[in-house]
């Protein structure tokens, strides 16, 4: 018996160690890229060009980040990036949470696959006709089309999701308020939306995020002036050729806010992509 | 008629029970008020760009200028376009490749992250990291990283022995290098959605293995496996529909280079459409490419269905 344990114990142990190098090994690409990034953004230029490589800055540096911001309309691409992904998140829940709502509530299998659908249509294929629709419109060089095109993205991620958890509701308390003579609407607003309130954090989380980070509309839409964060970082690259250390801080200032967001609410996170497989574009 | 009858209903306290209003046909029509105002955006920014990318599909429509109908023409140019035909197959290639390593390594991240450890918790957001990235932001990291004489992986190549390699500045790397990349981005979502369906299998077989001495392997080959099958599916047709509409990290490490060695399909519309102005041709192209991924969302929806049924 006791022997029997031992070898079980042993066996035991070799699985944990297993399981430890696995996950070290599965979670490093991740580790070592990011804190390259890092090390990449606060390293001066001369080290950040120097073979063999230099890992960790000393003394660290901000001139990167300085550089960026004077030299690049920074803090105007900063505000247009947080106007359009909070506007078209914003409108999303306001239109697709009453729309999760209703086609969970009336069994509507068929309006869920249209959302499926623009789940799987590449945004590219968006742009063309929209593109001509602003121009006829008047609107290239405005934030307008850049948030009516991000619609493309947060509306179906918010409907997805809100579907979702209002079929996981129990039905009876909204039964009991209707039983009471209260509308559908005071059902759904008073009862059904206060129960789904994690599940609205999920799916702002998750149509902000996809939002933020949306390149291909702003590259087609965005004028010099209503550029977002992913754009204006794409063009340090394509005017300073090999300056690394300020392209690393551009990029870090861009992705940092998405990267705090997902450590801080990983949990709301995973539960939403878990669900849905969602991701915008 | 009906509109009368569900009032009368309301007021009957024993229907809800029998007949739950979640459920009832008689609300059905007022639930459709909630979608109303979604519908609208949809059809606005959704279904217009679809319909109207027909329309311009089969005429010549250039940025300026008449737009002559000329019926199935621009489907024709694709059969005889040689770098349609070439981006067609480096999309299927890439694609393949950009399935089968994510959901391996996905798989075998799920089974990790699903046994108890310490620190599970923050390993696994690291691991999601990736996906939640800003992809141009990232796409600029690797670039910098792929620097054939000063990039950080020629050199820890270097380090293990192995020769220096050309990464994306080659066309004969560059294809097998974005696989990496999409790999790289894109596992944790395989992990997510398998991790997702082994939390809800049932513990029972698992510890009727372990009382028969089944060892790690034995039960995820005879039970994990089997049983999180259908997640494997739907991550797989999730993975292929995403590594399909790749753009952005191909976009800004390569641009579809060197030459046209990764220009896939995405990226020659974009290049047709906005590079080009050819917005007639680029719209056929794009009715094409949507066709060939509602095919596969199909099937997507078919093992979707098959789960419930189970």
């Amino acid at each position: 018996m006791s022997r029997f344990t031992t070898i079980n114990r042993v066996k035991r142990l070799a699985g944990r160690f297993g399981l430890y190098f696995s996950v070290l090994m599965l979670i490093s690409p991740a580790i070592l890229f990011f804190l390259w990034m890092l090390s990449l953004a606060f390293k001066n230029e001369a080290d950040n060009t120097a073979f063999p490589p230099v890992f960790i800055p000393n003394p660290p540096t901000f001139d990167n980040f300085i550089d960026v911001f004077a030299k690049n309309d920074f803090l105007t691409y900063t505000i247009n990036s947080v106007i359009v992904s909070f506007t078209a998140t914003g409108l999303a829940l306001l239109f697709g949470v009453p729309a999760g709502y209703g086609i969970a509530k009336a069994n509507a299998s068929k309006a869920a696959v249209l959302i499926l659908i623009a789940r799987v249509t590449p945004g590219l294929s968006y742009l063309i006709p929209l593109f001509l629709l602003f121009q006829w419109l008047g609107l290239i060089g405005t934030l307008v089309p850049l948030v009516i095109t991000h619609l493309v993205i947060t509306v179906p991620i918010v409907v997805w999701i809100m579907i979702g958890f209002f079929e996981g509701l129990p039905a009876e308390l909204e039964e009991a308020a209707l039983v009471d003579g209260a509308t559908i609407w005071q059902a759904f607003r008073y009862v059904a939306m206060p129960l789904a309130r994690p599940g609205i954090t999920v799916a702002m989380i998750l149509a902000f995020i996809f939002s933020w980070n949306n390149f291909i509309f702003g590259v087609v839409l965005a004028g010099r002036s209503t550029r977002t964060l992913p754009v204006a970082v794409y063009n340090v690259l394509t005017f300073e050729q090999i300056s690394w250390g300020p392209l690393a801080a551009a990029a870090l200032v861009v992705t940092a806010p998405v990267l705090l967001l997902t450590l801080l609410m990983q949990k709301e996170i995973v539960a939403g992509l878990t669900a849905g497989g969602v991701k915008g574009g | 008629m009906s509109d009368s009858t569900s009032r009368l209903n309301r007021t009957t306290p024993a229907r809800p029970v029998a007949n739950p209003p979640g459920h009832g046909r008689n609300y059905a029509r007022r639930y459709w008020l909630f979608a109303l105002p979604a519908a609208i955006v949809v059809a606005a920014v959704i279904v217009f760009p679809w319909i109207f990318t027909l329309f311009m599909s089969v005429h010549d429509w250039k940025v300026s200028g008449s737009t002559p109908f000329v019926g199935m023409a621009n489907y024709a140019k694709m059969l005889i376009d040689d770098r349609f035909q070439m981006a067609m197959v480096r999309t299927l290639v890439f694609t393949a490749a950009s399935v089968v390593a994510p959901v391996l390594l996905g798989v075998w991240a799920a089974v990790c992250f699903a046994s108890n450890f310490r620190l599970r918790g923050l390993a696994r957001t690291i691991f999601v990291l990736p996906m939640m990235a800003t992809p141009v932001a990232i796409s600029l990291v690797w670039t910098m990283m792929f620097h054939p004489q000063l990039g950080v992986l020629n050199y820890l190549l270097s380090l293990m022995g192995l020769p220096p390699s050309a990464w994306v500045y080659d066309s004969a790397t560059v294809i097998p290098t974005l696989v990496m990349v999409e790999t790289w981005q894109w596992t944790p979502l395989v992990m997510l959605i398998v991790l997702g369906g082994i939390a809800s299998l049932p513990q029972d077989p698992y510890e009727a293995a372990t009382l028969d001495g089944a060892n790690n392997w034995q039960m995820f080959r005879h039970i994990t496996l089997p049983l999180a099958w259908p997640f494997i599916v739907v991550a797989a047709v999730i993975r292929m529909i995403d590594a399909l509409k790749a753009f952005d990290t191909i976009y800004v490490i390569t641009l579809g280079g060197p030459g046209t060695a990764s220009e896939t399909l995405n990226i020659l519309l974009y290049q047709t459409a906005f590079a080009y102005y050819d917005l007639g041709y680029g719209s056929a192209m794009v009715v094409v490419f949507f066709v060939l991924i509602l095919l596969i969302s199909m099937l997507l929806l078919h093992v979707r269905q098959k789960q419930v049924l189970q």
